[in-house]
């Protein structure tokens, strides 16, 4: 109950904010154009396909999701409401969970303003409903770890900029960096980089194969950037 | 049932922000909480409303322990932070709705509610306004309603009358005195006055340590003493005559000269009324009596006494 509070809250904020609206044209234009420009054969040879989408999305989301949850809490530290919030009678595991949420919904929410895409490229020929479900599925589910990446960094600071690029570094590891580990490290290490990648797991899921690993691997990262935030909050009773 | 505390202390890093605090404040008691800046009471503060923990020490909230059950604390307080924090994008009625519902006001109750304390809290005007647009006066009177909204057992204002002209104080200062009938309310303030007219009871703290604790008129008693007033006199006599004679005064404790031409400041000895004296005795000796003026109030003083000493100490 705590946490859909918090989150309606949250999006009312979110709306309410010029911000929100050109980062929403922004993400659509931009991942419109990619998926134009380097997708366009699509459009010559007949098969329907929106992979090319869902890797540009895949990268948008990437830069994009740092900028939603950059102020989600270091504003409210930095005008003193997070000392207003955290004396309500609620954990602080509930406030992070509800921003996060408010976030995850927000991304839906984007996603589903990519339907033209799909509705253009399915009347262009025969398409795979299935690979479109998993590829929307494979974004959401990668959101997922980047919003929680995202809030962490946001609570670890009073300056929305220094989160957005504390956020970004940080998904700059699980995006590229475990990548390039997996490519030039001896054996297990490069198996355990491999896992640790973000992009790895988005390209099996976005095929249409979720496996329990993937689950696992979404699961634990997202929950432990949301345990570190509300450490993050909780750090003040100690201090 | 108020607010119990015993031997809190809490430290930054090398320094005690505050350090071995008791005290108690029955329910019904509106208890002011006075020191200089920097002298630990938005700390302690927030350690009854569980925002930081204690380092050593207890305390419970209207029976509840800050340690071991701190949601049930956040229940029963209102809290207006320092500064008043809000959010700016928010109506006044919008932001009212989040606090309620983060209180656990039921479902139902929360829209007369709202209209309750919109009404009480004097806000009716400006409603339907984004909380951004409003003036300082107004904010603070959202910071109370959004702290009274569950209807708190106990109320903690950090600070709630600092920054306001002094209109707005007064109307501040009566609103509290209203709500404050039924409730445990303690009020921080840098500034004597701000509590000596609102609170029963004030606790003094400095540098951590709590230095007095006593009922407002009790501490007036006690200061008593320090009345302090400058009188200017027109006289033929030579200055050391006149400060002489002032000194042999029954009620006058101590003769300072001032600036002026036979302008002096005189301290009364404890329970005495030095006015009467000084024009009683001026109209004796055929002087006549420029200038008369009480200097500060006394509480002031004892105020002053209290904080300086130990600062210089
Ligand atoms: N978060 C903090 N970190 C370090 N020192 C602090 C912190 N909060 C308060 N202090 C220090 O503790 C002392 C008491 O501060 P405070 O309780 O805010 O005083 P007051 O509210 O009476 O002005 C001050 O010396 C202040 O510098
Ligand atoms: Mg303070």
């Amino acid at each position: 109950m705590n946490i859909i509070t918090i989150c309606r809250r949250e999006l009312a904020t979110f709306f309410d904010s010029l911000m929100a609206y050109i980062i929403m044209v922004v993400f659509l234009g931009l991942s419109g154009f990619f998926t134009w420009m380097f997708g366009s054969d699509i459009f010559f040879v007949g098969q329907a396909n929106l992979s090319v989408f869902f890797n540009i999305a895949f990268w948008t989301l990437f830069f994009f999701i740092p900028a939603i949850t950059m102020r989600t809490i270091a504003e409210e530290r930095r005008s003193g409401t997070l000392e207003l919030l955290v004396t309500k009678p609620l954990s602080d595991f509930e406030i992070i969970t509800g921003k996060w949420l408010a976030c995850l919904l927000l991304i839906v929410f984007m996603l589903v303003l990519t339907f033209p895409y799909y509705i253009t490229v399915a009347s262009l020929g025969n398409i795979d409903h299935g690979a479109v479900f998993s590829g929307y599925l494979a974004l959401i589910l990668i959101s997922c770890i980047y919003i929680s990446i995202g809030i962490f960094s946001s609570s670890l600071t009073d300056n929305q900029i220094v989160a957005f690029i504390l956020s970004l570094s940080v998904a700059f590891v699980f995006h590229i960096l475990f990548d390039v580990f997996a490519s030039i490290m001896p054996g297990s290490l490069a198996q355990i980089s491999s896992y640790m990648s973000v992009n790895q797991h988005f390209q099996q899921m976005s095929r249409g194969v979720v496996a329990i690993e993937n689950l696992i691997y979404l699961f634990s990262i997202t929950l432990i950037g949301l345990v570190m935030a509300t450490m993050s909050l909780r750090r003040r009773l100690w201090i | 049932m108020g607010i119990r505390v015993s031997n809190l202390s809490k430290k930054y890093g090398p320094q005690y922000a505050v350090n071995d605090i008791s005290f108690e404040i029955q329910t019904g008691e509106i208890v002011g909480f006075l020191g200089p800046n920097g002298a630990g009471k938005s700390t302690t503060m927030r350690m009854l409303t569980c925002y930081v923990s204690p380092d050593t020490g207890s305390a419970t909230v209207a029976g509840s322990d800050i340690r071991t059950e701190p949601e049930q604390v956040r229940r029963k307080i209102g809290y207006l932070p320092e500064n008043n924090p809000l959010y700016e994008d928010m109506s006044i009625v919008a932001y009212l709705q989040l606090t309620a519902e983060l209180q656990k006001v039921p479902k139902k109750e929360i829209r007369p509610r709202i209209r309750e304390m919109i009404a009480l809290c004097g806000l009716t005007r400006e409603q339907h306004k984004n909380i951004g647009e409003l003036s300082k006066g107004y904010r603070q009177r959202v910071g109370l309603a959004q702290a009274l909204i569950h209807d708190p057992k106990v109320l903690i204002l950090d600070e709630p009358t600092t920054g306001l002209d002094p209109n707005q104080i007064i109307e501040i200062r009566e609103l509290i005195k209203k709500i404050g009938r039924e409730k445990t309310v303690i009020l921080s303030s840098h500034i004597l006055k701000a509590v000596e007219m609102t609170c029963d009871r004030i606790l003094i703290i400095n540098r951590g340590e709590l230095v007095a604790d006593d009922s407002t008129e009790n501490l007036r008693r006690r200061a008593k003493g320090a009345d302090r007033i400058r009188l200017q006199i027109r006289t033929e006599l030579n200055a050391q005559d006149l400060k002489a004679l002032l000194e042999d005064l029954p009620t006058v404790a101590e003769v300072t000269p001032d600036a002026g031409l036979n302008q002096y400041i005189l301290d009364s000895k404890p329970d005495a009324d030095i006015r009467a004296d000084v024009f009683h005795f001026c109209a004796d000796k055929k002087m006549v009596l420029t200038e008369m003026t009480t200097l500060e109030s006394s509480l002031e003083d004892i105020f002053r006494e209290l904080t300086i000493s130990q600062t210089e100490s």
